[in-house]
């Protein structure tokens, strides 16, 4: 079995690394993984002392660090592997059920990411499953109850917890080792694809006789003479994922999953970063039906592409839109989860008020008028001069855009993603507050208005 | 060696016989599997439900008209393991000197904790910017629904919060 004889693939030889190395890496999770789970208590009140005493302890702290950079090696490296298999359009006949395997076990990986970083249960570990339930309380008619099956019962709480921990440490690597069990035999069974070749499109008569023939002319042993790069490759992955674990460590434990710390800022890990961001900036009435649909139609693609595809050229060239899809996928993920590290969206709630040297004077109705701008919450989502959020217009030539009474109109009036100020400032608040954004110049106002 | 995937010879006769022998072995299996997952599919589906029980969350002398405040109240039978997640978290308003609203503290867009602004007379969540009027209505931001609300009375001169489930609003 080992020794059987595998297309030479030639150029493409080292494409065909990213399924093996995928594999390498998960069964270094299993092995950290059990490490892990051999300390770590599952019990809402302990989970987070557990994880300090592990982190605590110098191996302990290397294991969760190689669990951590292993999980995101896991997530790139089976991204590559689809991509791959896309792009060479491997999924066609005979290996349909190669690909659908496939489908599933990229489907369980992110699981594992969802889930793994919720057992890390700081605060945002907690939040993250509150966020988890509140999603799923948007599915039609049975939202609730899927909600509350997520967290176990009607309240997050000390069940919730120990549902994750089962999921993330049985069912799904049960599936996964059965779905792994099932693509690697499918990949023995239906041998390597042969690295395309234009012209030569996939005929499901003739294809298998024309394969063995290939390997008959053109064949090598797996072992060692192809197995090698994939050994290979694993080593370095494995060492660069055990160098980062000692050199940089595993993530920062948050503050503790205490529901009553309500200074919390929620972020995902780095992998669902793009999908907070997409469910950011999306407009409001669509955002239920992104959250629904999209990973239903990514779903259905996956399931469909091989049963609607399973014949014709597989060389990428002749198939551009292959490419197009692949650009179109990557880019998206990959300027959404910029943004998502960005977060303009978020209101930026620890931004110190404005230093003197942004504001000006130190007393008087311009100093009064910074202070509202900070107490009011104005600076959470405004910039001015480099300080406070970004969700609103940067405010610091505010003075140069705006006229007094455009001003006045859009505090009181407020707009989608502004609240409004009506009735929440006193007339004198409103003064101060207009004189200093008014004071808010790149260039020295003209003499007429200065008087105003 | 007899080949295992060879016919019987007189497989006429046997039809009969091995129909059973199938029937026998797949109701058998099926059996055995259900016996297991009934129990098992139902543990995992029987959902834990919080009380619902007035807790009080303290004296409402204590609380100044008009401000907001966080309160806390713990689940009334919480699992011996829950340690610090058995609580909620609840921002109580003294609207005048009767009455109190009980706002949950999630953010009706996802959940996440919304944040009390004394000086802005706001709720301002951190996740997604959603904010919300002293009263609970939606100021700004994705929130689709204003903030949902505890029942609340007062009882010999202390506030109690009824404990009820993490409101969900999915629709």
């Amino acid at each position: 079995m080992l020794t059987h004889t595998v297309p030479r693939a030639r150029k493409s030889r080292w494409f065909y690394v990213f399924g093996s190395a995928t594999l390498f890496v998960f069964m270094l999770q299993v092995v950290t993984g059990i490490a892990l789970s051999s300390a770590y208590v599952t019990g809402s009140g302990q989970a987070y002392d557990s994880l300090r005493f592990i982190t605590a302890n110098p191996l302990g702290r290397v294991i969760r660090g190689i669990h951590d950079f292993g999980a995101s090696a896991m997530i790139v490296l089976i991204g590559i592997h689809t991509v791959r298999v896309y792009l060479m359009a491997s999924y066609k006949y005979p290996r349909q059920m190669n690909w659908l395997t496939g489908a599933g076990l990229l489907l369980l990986t992110v699981l594992m990411a969802f889930t793994g970083q919720l057992l890390r249960w700081d605060q945002t570990g907690f939040w993250t499953a509150v966020v988890a339930a509140e999603q799923a309380g948007k599915a039609p008619g049975i939202g609730t109850w899927l909600a509350r099956f997520v967290l176990a019962g009607s309240v997050p709480g000390g069940a919730t917890l120990s549902r994750f921990f089962s999921a993330h440490v049985f069912f799904i690597p049960a599936l996964m080792f059965a779905f792994i069990g099932a693509h690697l035999y499918l990949v023995l069974y239906n041998g390597i694809s042969e690295p395309p070749v234009s012209g030569q499109p996939v005929d499901p008569r003739t294809y298998r006789a024309r394969y063995h023939r290939l390997l008959e002319r053109d064949g090598i042993p797996f072992w060692p003479d192809a197995a090698w790069r994939d050994v290979v490759v694993g080593l370095a992955i494995v060492v660069a994922i055990v160098v980062l674990a000692i050199a940089i460590g595993p993530p920062e434990l948050g503050k503790p999953p205490d529901p009553t710390l309500v200074a919390a800022s929620p972020r995902p890990d780095w992998y669902f970063l793009w999908y907070f961001a997409l469910l950011s900036l999306i407009p409001k009435w669509s955002e239920r039906w992104v959250i629904l649909i999209g990973p239903l139609v990514f779903g259905l693609f996956l399931i469909l592409l091989p049963i609607v595809a399973p014949r014709g050229e597989r060389h990428p060239f002749r198939r551009p839109w292959s490419i197009i899809v692949v650009v179109a996928i990557v880019g998206t993920i990959a300027y959404y989860s910029r943004i998502g590290h960005m977060a303009p969206w978020s209101p930026r709630m620890d931004a110190p008020p404005l230093p003197a040297a942004v504001v000006g004077p130190t007393t008087g109705p311009v100093a009064d008028g910074a202070r509202v701008f900070y107490d009011k919450g104005c600076e959470f989502c405004h910039t001015v001069s480099g300080y406070g959020g970004i969700r609103g217009p940067d405010l610091t030539d505010a003075g140069d855009r705006l006229t007094r009474d455009q001003m006045l109109t859009r505090i009181l009036s407020g707009a989608e993603n502004m609240p409004s100020y009506t009735g929440n400032l006193t007339p004198r608040q409103t003064e101060v507050l207009l004189l200093f954004l008014q004071s808010r110049r790149r260039f020295p106002p003209p003499p007429s208005s200065a008087a105003h | 060696m007899a080949d295992p995937f060879r016919e019987p010879p007189d497989a006429s006769d046997d039809y009969t016989r091995r129909g059973f022998l199938t029937w026998i072995s797949v109701g058998a299996g099926s059996v055995a599997g259900l016996l297991v997952a009934i129990p098992s599919v139902a543990f995992l589906l029987g959902l834990r439900n919080i009380p619902q029980v007035w807790a009080n969350v303290g004296r409402a002398d204590d609380f100044t008209v008009g401000e907001t405040r966080q309160v806390a109240f713990a689940d009334p039978s919480p699992l011996p393991w829950a340690g610090v997640t058995a609580q909620t978290a609840a921002w109580l308003r003294r609207v005048d000197q009767d009455r109190f609203i009980a706002f949950s503290i999630n953010c009706t867009h996802l959940g996440c904790p919304v944040r009390w602004l004394p000086n802005a007379q706001l709720f301002m969540c951190p996740c997604h910017g959603g904010v919300f009027y002293a009263d609970g209505r939606v100021a700004s931001g994705p929130p689709p629904q204003p903030l949902a609300t505890y029942p609340v009375r007062i009882r010999d001169g202390h506030v109690e919060i009824l404990t009820s489930p993490l409101p969900i609003s999915g629709r």
